[in-house]
């Protein structure tokens, strides 16, 4: 099992350190999944994290210079790790002027991920600062629990406002609820409710518009018969999105989400060459 | 100094005003020397043939408060008159400012023997100097909660910074406090599929060339470790000053000492150094990692039959082995002149602790709880408090 990689490429750079950064925001730990084209942050569903999970995508090539990958074996190509992203994150926080960057995956006393930072230097030779980040690595039988998420059978969907704008909505209504609700309908209305004993606070936002979904076999075009003002809704742990929304640290290309109605919010966010799906459960 | 010690010693002599601080647990001590050509007047006080000249200590919170917002004050403030009368109850400091407004604080203090640590910037074995901007630049890389870093020495001259992580083979571990009354910190909880736990602690290291020091004369293979978070307060000094900073330092467990000179001003910084686990010296691998030894196993149980020894012993010579630290001698009578120390029965910031100095400030050389301000492992008191009271 071999990886290393490098980047050279000061925006790369930049790019993946704030990928980095809103990996690490979003979870404690995660688990890597590096392929031959791809990498993944995933992180899945267990009680411990209040029942989000996060799937986040991205192909190797538009970041790193050079990439070399060799799987648990040849028929699994591929290797899982957990790590701590915020590790990670510390690692390229001081990298920004880098001359070059290479990852490896090491096992010196135990499995790590070493990254080593070329820096430039007054003197005739580079500084060079190393990280050693210590890693897991995931058995080839627990594979199974990390599958990429299905779409769920989704109400409703509908692009996000300007996330800016929503963090900020969702940070001022975080002091007066624990739990917030999504509403939204198929014809670009979105509210965000809170409701406490003292007092009800409601945004609303208009003109979102829906992204068309291919209707595959059939089950999303049942949407087509529904009425498009009815809400669709989902009670979620408000700490979740404002971390979600929070974590967010440049705005992505397309933001939307799919309703489960009283299930599941998913959230899909996109960003040049990184796709970032977030799930949170409704409360019962 | 006020990231050293919560009490600022304030001690005008003929060579200048010295102002000083020593951390908690002894394992720290800065004194920062301006000369009488800093101040446009310095008079020290006459010393009588029996008496001294005065000194005292004050609160560094209520010291530092006075001088809170430095842009403002450059603004605002003409002078500043520093008095202390022999027989006033109360350190006058008067700011003199714009518009003939003068502010004047009266501070309380306590008359203090001498605060001086034991050491020998000379006598090191190693020295390097470099411009205080390397070495910040150096430091940035590590996190700011960092309590420990080895410095040491490589091959081709280099020079590493390391954080150093103090734990047991093969398992992430929380050091236990010595004494029951502390706790215990739990392990982690496992995670769901019982892998090993990564939670260990990152390692981060930095190679330095040679040619990025102003003056590099060191004993090849050598390294110590010490407080970091105690060394970043002078370093942020040095690179407001612009001066370059001289890091003098021998065997671990011998005092680093941090240098700043300039015409008017001196100043030293002296850290207790972690001393190698094992009592003969291992010199690091040569392949240019300094690897400090692997910790003792089973730490509680030899801390718990230390104890036990130590409640029957007095305490001198016959002291039984640290668990973790090799046994150090009191410095040698050579290198005391300026020592004057008076043994105190003081209780301790850390609850239960036993009353005797020598043992206490072995015994917090074992006390390194993880988020704690780094109390910096030492194997001898620096400088012992002084105070008659209490």
């Amino acid at each position: 099992m071999r990886f290393r990689a490098k980047i050279v490429d000061l925006a790369c750079l930049n790019h993946f350190s704030r990928l980095i950064n809103t990996i690490a925001k979003l979870a404690k730990t995660c688990i890597l999944r590096l392929t031959v084209c791809k990498l993944y942050f995933i992180l899945s569903d267990k009680v411990a994290n209040g029942g989000a999970s996060m799937w986040c995508e991205l192909s190797q090539g538009n970041f790193f210079d050079e990439f070399q990958m060799e799987g648990v074996a040849a028929e699994h190509n591929e290797i899982y790790l957990e790590l701590v992203p915020e590790n990670l994150s510390r690692a390229l926080k001081t990298s920004q002027s880098a001359k070059a960057v290479k990852i490896k995956l090491t096992n010196k006393h135990c499995p790590c991920l070493r990254v080593a930072v070329e820096l430039p230097s007054l003197s005739s030779s580079s500084r060079i600062v190393t990280h050693d980040i210590p890693v897991g690595v995931i058995p080839r039988r627990m594979w199974n629990d990390f599958r990429e998420p299905s779409v769920p059978d989704f109400d409703v969907s509908i692009y996000l406002p300007v996330l800016k704008t929503m963090k900020n909505v969702v940070e001022r209504m975080k002091n007066l609820s624990n739990f917030i609700v999504i509403e939204a309908n198929l014809s670009g209305e979105m509210n965000l409710k809170i409701e406490t004993d003292l007092v009800s606070v409601t945004t609303h936002f208009k003109d979102l518009g829906n992204p068309p979904w291919a209707s595959e076999d059939g089950c999303q075009s049942s949407a087509q018969g529904r009425d498009l003002e009815s809400m669709t809704e989902a009670c979620i742990d408000i700490k979740k999105l404002q971390q979600l929304l929070a974590a967010q640290q440049v705005n992505p290309t397309k933001a939307l989400c799919n309703i489960v109605h009283k299930r599941i919010v998913h959230f899909i966010l996109l960003h040049e060459e990184v796709s970032l799906q977030y799930f949170i459960p409704a409360i019962a | 100094l006020s990231r050293i010690g919560d009490e600022l010693y304030l001690e005008p002599t003929e060579s200048g005003l010295s102002l000083r601080a020593v951390n908690s647990s002894r394992s720290g001590f800065a004194s920062f020397l301006f000369a009488p050509l800093f101040f446009q007047q310095y008079e020290p006080g006459s010393a009588g043939p029996e008496a001294e000249l005065f000194r005292c200590k004050v609160h560094m919170k209520s010291f530092l408060s006075i001088f809170r917002s430095l842009p403002s004050l450059e603004k605002s403030v003409g002078k500043c008159l520093i008095l202390l009368k022999p027989h006033a109850s109360r350190l006058v400091l008067q700011l003199h400012c714009k518009y003939g407004v003068t502010k004047t604080h009266n501070l309380a203090f306590q008359e203090c023997e001498r605060l001086q640590a034991v050491f020998d910037a000379q006598s090191c074995a190693s020295h390097l100097c470099a411009p205080a901007r390397v070495l910040a630049e150096a430091v940035v890389h590590f996190p700011p909660t960092l309590a420990e870093v080895t410095l040491g020495t490589g091959p081709g001259g280099k020079i590493s910074l390391r954080n150093y992580v103090e734990e047991e083979a093969g398992e992430s571990c929380r050091v236990r406090g010595p004494l029951p009354t502390l706790g215990c910190h739990p392990s982690p909880p496992p995670i769901p599929f019982s892998l090993p736990e990564p939670s260990k602690t990152m390692v981060t290291e930095l190679w330095l060339a040679e040619d990025e020091f102003q003056s590099v004369a060191v004993a090849p293979g050598s390294h110590i470790t010490f407080c970091l978070k105690e060394f970043r307060g002078l370093l942020s000094f040095a690179e407001a000053s612009n001066l370059p900073l001289t890091i003098h330092f021998d065997d671990p467990g011998r005092p680093v000492i941090f240098s700043l000179n300039d015409t008017v001003l001196e100043v030293h910084l002296v850290l207790a150094t972690l001393s190698d686990l094992q009592s003969n010296c291992q010199s690091p691998s040569t392949n240019g990692v300094s690897h400090l030894p692997a910790p003792s196993d089973d730490f509680a149980d030899d801390l718990e039959s230390y104890m036990a020894a130590m409640e029957t012993s007095e305490g001198g010579s016959q002291r039984p082995p640290s668990p973790t630290f090799s046994l150090r001698a009191p410095r040698p009578a050579e290198s005391k002149p300026h020592e004057e120390e008076e043994e105190e029965e003081e209780e301790g910031a850390v609850p239960g602790t036993p009353p005797h100095k020598k043992f206490r400030s072995l015994f917090f050389g074992s006390v390194m709880t993880p988020g704690r301000p780094g109390l910096a492992t030492t194997q001898e008191v620096l400088a012992e408090d002084s105070e008659g009271e209490n």
